[in-house]
């Protein structure tokens, strides 16, 4: 085949036509009555402070409930969020951003943006394609480039005293990178923070709303597939175009389901993880003069930061009809998978609750645990490390402007989106 | 003492290579690898140990040699 027609005709609408509609519920927002029986990762509270609500609930009910989105439970205890990871034969992963809609059945194994949606035994396969190009050394070739990128940022601070480390910083170090990886303009990111917005802060909006939305994100991937196949270079959207799987180019949904997790998925989590350290640093001051004085620490307080402020939740769909550990869990109900929570559970680390910038012993779940562990968890790790190391020899001494300014996202992905810092 | 990885648990976090580069390795898919024979020298016993215990998946293990 010398054109490639999978992408000549808008494929959307032929798949659409293939898979049965998914469900959806009535969209419940508002006050919670009783986080252990109504929980909502969406509303400000929750946003605000999840960490003492996810501690309550721990100790009273560790497996919460709600009628919300649906009917859903919220594991608290590291144990039992370990056994729904591993557990993929009663859990499914064809959807894992809880909302107001479940797909199809019929969308599994594969899901609308694998390997993050895909269910054993396709997972494997289409995460195998991934992997090479996200092992620590494949990543580490982008290390030059991102360093001199977090400095940059910092030079255009210009001066200021007070500067926005979410907004200016810690938000366009893996927007770049991504974009560099995917071979999609620079020059897009701003794009990209609404498409993020849209994927993972968007779910309670109407329905109507929500499907313009992702319509808007998919035609932007669409293009870019486009431009690809006019001018295929070395990067991941060519590599996607061109690879196999069983035989056979990947099916189009497959390419751009993927290119979305990977925009997606890349950029917001990074950003939460670069925002939440620094957020930390700027209120410790203890923690911030030992790190800016010994950087030889830095590869333990990073892990900690990801213990401590992991900004990944997930979620699962409960495959059939079950009791597990004493709860009536229904089929279709979902499983908010809070790896923050599993984080900061004392029968799994000592002294939960405290950031310990030199903790060696560090067995945390914040990029998941089994067959789904995060395929950019390296890359992740790189970002953080050098945007936390650039920041400390550039500003070795940043508070926090104004702790009543700082806002943190809703839903599964939790970081600053505001973080009003003074530099000098 | 010999590590030993298990290849069914192991699901290339790389908490391994990362705090006992001498003594684990990744493989082209970034899964964890043990380097040489797996023996390991007296003076990287306290790396071999930091790398089990920080193994998210509980992959590693240590055992006297037989």
């Amino acid at each position: 085949m010398t054109i490639d027609d999978r992408f000549a005709q808008d494929y959307r609408d032929a798949r659409e036509a293939e898979l049965p509609y998914g469900t959806r519920n009535e969209i419940v927002t508002g006050p919670v009555a009783d986080w252990a029986t109504d929980f909502s990762h969406l509303e400000p509270e929750w946003a605000a402070d999840p960490y003492s609500i996810q501690d309550d609930l721990r100790q009273r009910c560790p497996i919460a409930r709600t009628e919300r989105f649906g009917g859903g439970w919220l594991p608290t205890r590291y144990e039992d969020v370990a056994a729904i990871a591993y557990d993929t034969d009663r859990f499914s992963s064809r959807s894992i951003i809880m909302g107001n809609f479940r797909p199809p059945r019929e969308i599994a194994p594969v899901g609308g943006s694998p390997p993050i949606s895909s269910d054993p035994p396709f997972h494997r396969d289409a995460r195998r394609l991934l992997l090479p190009a996200f092992t620590k050394t494949a990543v580490t070739r982008q290390e030059p480039a991102t360093r001199a990128f977090c400095h940059s940022l910092i030079d255009a601070f210009d001066g200021q005293d007070v500067v926005d480390a979410a907004r200016d910083y810690a938000q366009h170090i893996p927007m770049r990178v991504i974009a560099d990886m995917l071979g999609f303009p620079p020059q897009d990111g701003p794009r990209f923070r609404q498409f993020v917005e849209n994927t993972l802060e968007g779910i309670n909006l109407p329905p109507d709303d929500r499907i313009a939305r992702m319509t808007a994100l998919f035609d932007y991937l669409l293009e870019q597939v486009h431009d690809h196949l006019a001018t295929p270079r070395d990067d991941l959207t060519s590599y996607l175009i061109d690879a196999e799987l069983y035989g056979h180019k990947l099916e189009p949904s497959h390419v751009v389901g993927t290119m979305a997790l990977l925009l997606i998925a890349g950029i917001d989590t990074t950003w939460s993880a670069i925002g939440a350290s620094l957020w930390h640093l700027a209120r410790t001051p203890g923690d911030r003069q030992r790190l800016a004085s010994e950087p030889g620490l830095l590869p333990t307080a990073t892990e900690e930061f990801l213990r401590a402020y992991a900004p990944v939740t997930m979620a699962r769909l409960v495959k059939e009809d079950m009791t597990w550990q004493g709860v009536e869990m229904k089929a279709d109900d979902w499983i908010l998978l809070s790896f923050p929570a599993a984080n900061r559970d004392p029968a799994q680390f000592d002294r939960a609750g405290d950031v310990i910038i030199d903790r060696q012993v560090n067995r945390h779940a914040a990029f998941g645990l089994g067959v789904h562990r995060c395929v950019g968890s390296h890359l992740a790790r790189m970002e953080l490390r050098v945007a936390l190391e650039v920041w400390l020899e550039r500003i070795p001494e940043f508070t926090v402007a104004e702790p009543a300014a700082v806002t943190w996202s809703a839903g599964q992905i939790r970081g600053p989106r505001s973080l009003q810092l003074r530099v000098r | 003492m010999k590590l030993r990885i298990d290849s069914e648990r192991c699901q290339g976090h790389g908490r391994c290579y990362d705090l006992a580069p001498g003594l684990f390795g990744d493989d082209d898919e970034g899964y964890g690898q043990v380097l040489g024979d797996g023996v390991v020298p007296a003076s990287q016993e306290h790396e071999a140990r930091l790398a089990v215990a920080n193994c998210p998946e509980h992959a590693i293990e240590l055992a006297e040699e037989s």
